[in-house]
């Protein structure tokens, strides 16, 4: 730092910039707080096309063994069971399950993608079927639920999954689970 | 200050605070310069989160879906927003004036049905942030009617002047119901948009999944060729 040292015999002035440092401080924090650096991230999704013209004929069969079918219910709770539940001589054994790290869905999903794995080792399934997910959400579910599942599907690596309307006989499956755990 | 014989002299350490103020000015620049404020957002939403990383492209629709239910329409391109709002005030003759088309291309999302919209760009601001918090929010429904579902008429108008249309994007509140973004994707489907996002907080992979040795396989890949 330059100084002038022509005083006579009288001490230079000293000025003290720590206040200077606090406010600089206090500005920083200021627009630190106020803006923003990144942008926000986005989970991208590809809903199954659907067309009023089209008839249940004309959508993609989805083989039983493949298929594990989710239900969203209220409370962030998750039933499932295999298959697509459409025989009413077989009625599906509905399970609950939460969104857990560990014994939750996500075991489950991992069960489901052995188990194909296995039948199309032993030969049951052909080479090219794929786990495929089917996802249904009733109307106390919340949209976090909805972000949660599909978030397991990518954390997953599931190859098909769908997001579909739930049909009231699903409705009734989640009834029936529910009176079987005795939640309310 | 009193100092026995024998006690070791205490000197007074005069610390250069120069360097360190203009180190701070420095970061400061930096912070100025480099970023921009956050956007002003009509409506508080907690998003939940999710191991997504991609990033939107610029030019998007931003539907916004609060926990009560409310839906709120933004566009983030202000061209686009100046021809939009050209054809709703002819189309819907609102009577717009030059000014009240200005407050809706420079505020960031609408959450009012079209017939609350002239009245509630007419109001000062401060009013309308405190309008916001009742506002009704567009109106949206399952059918694809644009009398009864407002929000398909604002995404079909906003997409003929967004590049290829435009990416579309909701920020749904974690705790919104299923039948309210049930509602959202139905109108989009009618609109036969099947490609959207979903704005996420960010979540780290868990480890020991599918998708973390996937993301273990690609670091690789981009070290072995350097």
């Amino acid at each position: 730092m330059a100084e002038l040292n022509n005083n006579k015999g009288k001490t230079t002035p000293r000025v003290d910039l720590t206040a200077m440092v606090d406010m600089n401080f206090l500005l920083l924090t200021f627009f630190i707080l106020s803006s923003t650096l990144s942008k926000p991230k986005a989970m991208e999704i590809v809903m199954p096309y659907t067309d009023d013209e089209m008839t249940v004929d004309d959508q993609n069969k989805i083989k039983k063994d493949v298929a594990l079918t989710i239900l969203l219910s209220k409370e962030n709770r998750v039933f499932y069971y295999e298959g697509i539940g459409d025989d009413p001589e077989d009625p599906p054994h509905v399970k609950l399950t939460a969104f857990k790290d560990v014994d939750g869905v996500r075991d489950v999903i991992i069960d489901k993608k052995k188990s194909v794995e296995r039948l199309i080792a032993n030969g049951t399934l052909r080479a090219s079927d794929k786990p495929t997910v089917i996802i249904k959400a009733d109307t106390n579910s919340t949209t976090a639920d909805l972000i949660n599942i599909l978030d397991e599907m990518t954390i997953n690596a599931i190859p098909t999954y769908a997001v579909v309307d739930i049909t009231e006989q699903d409705q009734e499956f989640v009834a029936d689970a529910e009176e079987t755990y005795n939640l309310k | 200050m009193e100092k026995k014989r024998g006690q070791i002299k205490k000197k007074d350490t005069f610390i250069d605070m120069t360097a360190m103020c203009d180190f701070t000015l420095l970061l400061l620049t930096f912070f100025i310069m480099a970023t921009s404020f956050k956007p002003e957002e009509s409506v508080e939403v907690v998003t939940p989160a999710s191991t997504s990383t991609k990033e939107i492209p610029d030019g998007f629709i931003l539907i916004t879906l609060d926990k009560d239910g409310r839906v709120f329409y933004g566009v983030d391109n202000i061209n686009a927003k100046r021809s939009i709002i050209d054809v709703v005030n002819d189309d819907k003759q609102l009577g717009l004036t030059e000014e009240e088309k200005n407050i809706f291309v420079t505020s960031s999302s609408i959450g009012v049905p079209f017939t609350q919209l002239k009245g509630f760009l007419s109001l000062p601001e401060l009013e309308r942030k405190k309008y916001l918090d009742n506002a009704p929010g567009v109106p949206v429904d399952t059918t694809a009617g644009y009398a009864t579902n407002e929000l398909a008429y604002w995404i079909n108008l906003s997409r003929q002047y967004l590049d290829k249309g435009g990416r579309i994007a909701i920020k749904a509140d974690g705790s919104s119901g299923y039948p309210d973004v049930s509602k959202i994707i139905t109108t989009l489907g009618k609109q036969k948009i099947f490609n959207f996002s979903f704005i996420t907080d960010m979540k780290g992979i868990p480890p020991g999944t599918a998708l973390y040795e996937q993301q273990q396989l690609s670091k690789q890949a981009a070290g072995n060729p350097e």
